[in-house]
């Protein structure tokens, strides 16, 4: 261990106190094409190992790239979007490396001439705006995916061998790269994830990928440096990569931040490098260095004919752009009725699609919001997984809603059917069914348990026939008691008044 | 009987049109030719990689079957034909000339031999070349070199050599080559036969196992300038899986070999290229050169001298770009998915060897000098810091190169030069010197540069030697049909004067088995 490593962490207080942070994001979108980038293999996620390739995308020899259409219209999207400026003409180009998972050795992706440039996305953090300047958005290939099998971390030292699933090797990408954002100060961790929970969203808006971070169709790479607070330089940066999901950005941020602070402070220079998140310990690891020396040979694919958008075609395209998303919440909270903090907190869980979905799907904006942010963020929290990748759908939410409505079950039993729900149990209908969740609504079951909790309880009882109805609470929990909770707590109610009064 | 070999790709079009052979017949004919005197890397021509007998036999009974059926037929059905190695081929072996791909058996056909197979030629096998179409004499085969069928002690030229002497050999009416730097051509005037680079773009490259993608063309090798028409007609026209093919019909090529025929070239204007002449030009080339200039001049052809002051730059120019591109091509041969895996003595690596261990030991064992050699020039010259001066200047170079074609043809309809600038060498001969073997290529290398067309037509035996010089024909890009007209005109004029094709006057070769 080296003393860097064992440099004991900065608080993040401490390290804000001293050091202005600038953040820089690469955030990866896999796109939803149906075809991959540059062959006319199928993209489905999940498929046998190896089963989706041909001459292509598997790097033979004599096969060629030609460009899938329907990803430069959806880059181009993206690119409007972002309020970029759209290439009038612009390459490919070869990045030359050498990995396994990558067919020939080279990714087929764009340099200095990228096909969206110069935008900007607007990002809100506790009610305050920050423009994050976007530098560029370009389109390439994905490469497979290594499976490093044998030794303990699943990684590639310690393995006996690896298998490389070439599926994925081809699969459009679109990076879209912020400039340094600087000036966020201690909010930067949330900038840095509310950046990309924003622009998930709109990719999702957009209808061009299938946005699911767990699945790795959105990847981002944060870049961090810390310099010295108001010297308005930038300091030397690491790349962390492999943060798949809201609460990593955020989390890493703010590890990096103190790491890097841990390291300064010692009187050190940090190491430019690539860095791996790991989201069990919450700690970043050191991995390749990424100096100077490495040469990515760039340039232009000889295999490709330039992409020259005419600007008809952008025009036409601009045209299909989904709502503003900052206009877009503005009226939604409106017609919501949402206080603007109820909104914020929405949008911070990353559940304003789920709740707008869960609200088209009949169920009332207040409930909508109360089941999202109460009930299923706080699982979502236990277990660690991303809001939407619950296994919920909106839906299955307003479904559950729709019978709290009708009486049929209270809230404290639908919470029971997110129970169901999260096991795979079926649709909410059938777990009430199968879990026995239905309030009684037998009028004669329910007085037999209420004139046994009288009798059970003769000196409650003689308090209300006192007139202290206030006392009633204690025979209705035992008759909820005896009940098994499957009972309506206000008809309960009405019948011990009835019954002593 | 008739010596079907000796025959013409169009007259074999007729014969078997006539009922006068079969499809089986003619194959077998070429199959017995190759077994007489292709040989293999220690004697006889050796222009054959494999030879597919039983594949091109069901081929040539397939098109017999169809042709008693009464089908419509492509003019060629029933032809045989040889594909060089660089080409993919389903079920059938491609090497590309290396061992890195020794045992390889694509699962796809090249677009070329697609439209090959579908027209029904029946393919005879797969032809020699340099490793990676890396040289201009095949001697940098891994399997060893092809020999020039006029004189078996020399090079048949490269790297399509294999191509080129199987044509000059009988063992095929007709081959496939393609051309970086002048590979179609310059076997072609080394072995007597005619040689077409199409315009970039003409053919498709889908299956092309590239060299350098923005150079690289594939083409036909032919005995006659109407052989080689008929065959581009055949593979040419656009592809969707070749972003760069050009998807624009050519002017018939086919009638322009009929019209060139005539020997009449009154109101063609033609250009002699001075850059392409001089010191280092062995006399006897450029001897038959000039008289083949006059033979058009008295054809009816305005013949102008027209300097392109750039071309002396193409040489360099390409031999930045070509190792440029292949460097990153030939990333691809890693032992990872295909070809040959060289496991390295785990012992040494304290284990189990890494995946970077065995990409290295293939690399090391699977490629030869030459391609080597290109590859640390091509990483050079793309290293940060390094590509603009190399890289990024060749680029702009190139741009000039292919100005001066353009100024040159406002003046004039066609170039001119020799093909290449001395008859075949020795084998062995230039083997140590890659610089004076890259010098071969001057007068070729700036069509490829400019993605122009340029085809080389046989002018003749150089005295010193009496060996074959080749005439080169450069056109504007997709005028690939004034190849065809002018090479066509000299074919007939010089064939008046010698009484028949330059391959009569080869000497017989010899009968190995």
């Amino acid at each position: 261990m080296t003393r860097q490593e064992t440099a004991e962490l900065i608080p993040f207080d401490d390290v804000v106190a001293s050091y202005d942070p600038a953040l820089g994001l690469e955030v990866h979108v896999e796109l939803n094409t149906l075809t991959k980038m540059f062959c006319g293999c199928p993209t489905e996620f999940g498929a046998e190992p190896n089963s989706q390739v041909c001459p292509t995308c598997l790097g033979m020899p004599g096969s060629m790239p030609v460009v899938n259409g329907k990803a430069v219209e959806s880059a181009i999207r993206i690119g409007l979007a972002l309020n970029c400026e759209i290439a009038e003409w612009c390459r490919f180009a070869r990045k030359n490396y050498f990995y396994p998972d990558m067919p020939k050795n080279f990714q087929t992706s764009q340099y200095d001439e990228p096909i969206c440039f110069e935008g900007y996305m607007d990002v809100e953090v506790d009610g305050e705006t920050f423009r994050v300047e976007i530098e560029r958005a370009h389109m390439e290939e994905d490469t497979g995916k290594s499976l490093h099998v044998g030794g303990a971390t699943g990684r590639i030292h310690g393995a006996d061998y690896s298998l490389v699933d070439y599926n994925r090797a081809g699969i459009p990408l679109i990076e879209i790269v912020t400039k340094p954002i600087t000036g966020a100060g201690a909010k930067a961790p949330e900038v840095a994830r509310a950046y990309v929970a924003q622009l998930r969203d709109l990719i999702v808006a957009l209808g061009v990928s299938d946005a699911r971070m767990e699945q790795g169709s959105i990847r981002a790479d944060v870049n961090l440096s810390l310099a010295p607070k108001g010297s308005g330089v930038l300091g030397t940066r690491t790349e962390t990569k492999n943060v798949n999901s809201l609460r990593s950005v955020e989390r890493a941020v703010r590890y990096e931040m103190s790491r890097h602070a841990a390291i300064l402070g010692l009187g050190d220079k940090i190491l430019q490098e690539t860095r791996h998140w790991h989201e069990d310990t919450g700690v970043t690891t050191s991995g390749r260095e990424k100096s100077d020396a490495e040469d990515y040979r760039y340039f232009p694919e000889p295999d490709l004919v330039p992409v020259a958008p005419s600007r008809e075609w952008v025009e036409e395209l601009r045209a299909t752009l989904p709502e503003n998303p900052t206009a877009k919440r503005a009226r939604l909270q409106a017609e919501w009725g949402f206080s603007d903090l109820e909104m914020r907190d929405t949008v911070g869980a990353g559940a304003l699609a789920l709740v707008e979905q869960t609200i088209a799907a009949g169920a009332s904006p207040q409930a909508a919001r109360k089941w999202w942010l109460s009930e299923l963020a706080r699982r979502a929290n236990d277990t660690g997984f991303e809001i939407d990748a619950l296994g919920v759908t909106p839906e299955q939410v307003a479904a559950v809603q729709a019978l709290v409505d009708s009486g049929r079950i209270n809230d404290k039993l639908a919470r029971q059917v997110f129970d169901g729900l999260l096991a795979g149990e079926g649709t909410p209908e059938e777990i009430v069914a199968a879990r026995g969740l239905e309030i009684v609504s037998d009028e004669g079951a329910l007085s037999t348990a209420v004139d046994n909790a009288i009798a059970a309880n003769p000196d409650v009882a003689d308090k209300i026939r006192d007139g202290k109805v206030a006392a009633a609470g204690a025979l209705i929990g035992a008759v909820m008691k005896e009940m098994r909770g499957q009972a309506d707590a206000g008809r309960v109610r009405e019948l011990i008044l009835e019954k002593l009064t | 009987m008739t010596d079907w070999i000796k025959k013409t790709a169009a007259e074999l079009a007729d014969a078997l049109a006539a009922g006068e052979v079969t499809s089986v017949e003619l194959t077998q004919a070429h199959l017995d030719r190759i077994a007489a005197v292709d040989g293999d890397a220690t004697a006889g021509i050796h222009a054959f990689l494999h030879v597919d007998a039983e594949g091109a036999l069901a081929q040539a009974a397939a098109s017999d079957e169809r042709r008693a059926a009464g089908a419509p037929l492509h003019p060629l059905d029933g032809v045989p034909i040889a594909v060089k190695d660089v080409l993919t081929t389903q079920g059938l072996p491609t090497t590309c000339g290396s061992k890195i791909l020794e045992g390889w058996v694509p699962p796809y056909d090249a677009t070329v031999v697609r439209r090959i197979k579908a027209a029904g030629l029946p393919i005879l096998g797969k032809t020699n070349m340099d490793e990676f179409a890396m040289g201009s004499s095949t001697e940098h085969s891994a399997y060893g070199p092809t020999r020039n069928p006029w004189d078996q002690t020399r090079i048949p030229g490269g790297s399509g050599g294999g191509s080129a002497a199987a044509v000059a050999s009988y063992e095929a009416p007709l081959a496939i080559g393609t051309d970086t730097g002048g590979s179609i051509r310059q076997p072609g005037a080394v072995t007597g036969t005619v040689g077409m680079k199409p315009t970039y773009g003409a053919v498709s490259r889908y299956g092309l196992v590239a060299l350098a993608n923005s150079l690289d063309q594939a083409g036909p090798v032919t005995r006659t300038v109407l052989d080689a028409a008929l065959l581009q007609e055949l593979i040419g026209g656009h592809d969707p899986l070749d972003s760069t093919s050009v998807d624009q019909p050519l002017p018939s090529l086919v009638d322009a070999a009929r019209q060139g025929a005539t020997g009449d070239l009154t109101g063609v204007r033609i250009g002699v290229i001075t850059e392409l002449s001089g010191d280092g030009w062995q006399p006897g080339v450029m001897a038959r050169f000039q008289e083949s200039v006059d033979l058009l001049v008295k054809a009816g052809a305005e013949v102008v001298e027209v300097s392109c002051p750039t071309f002396v730059h193409a040489l360099a120019t390409y031999y930045l770009i070509l190792p440029a591109e292949c460097s990153s091509n030939l990333a691809k041969f890693d032992a990872m998915r295909y070809g040959l895996r060289v496991v390295p003595d785990a012992a040494k690596n304290g284990g189990l060897p890494s995946a970077e261990d065995v990409m290295k030991a293939t690399r090391d064992a699977g490629f030869g000098d030459e391609v080597k050699r290109r590859i640390i020039l091509g990483t050079y010259a793309l290293s940060s810091g390094y590509y603009d001066a190399y890289y990024g200047q060749a680029q702009k170079v190139r741009t000039l190169i292919s100005r001066d074609f353009a100024a040159a043809f406002e003046k004039v309809d066609v170039l001119v030069s020799p093909t290449a600038p001395t008859t075949a060498f020795e084998l062995g001969e230039k083997l140590d010197d890659p610089l004076a073997m890259y010098l071969n290529d001057l007068a070729t290398i700036p069509a490829n540069l400019a993605g122009t067309p340029g085809i080389s037509v046989p002018a003749g035996l150089a005295d010193e030697d009496g060996l074959p010089v080749g005439f080169q024909v450069l056109a504007p890009a997709l005028a690939d049909d004034r190849c065809y007209r002018v090479g066509a005109a000299l074919e007939a004029l010089l064939a008046a004067e010698w009484g028949g094709p330059l391959l009569a006057q080869a000497p017989a070769v010899e009968e190995i088995r």
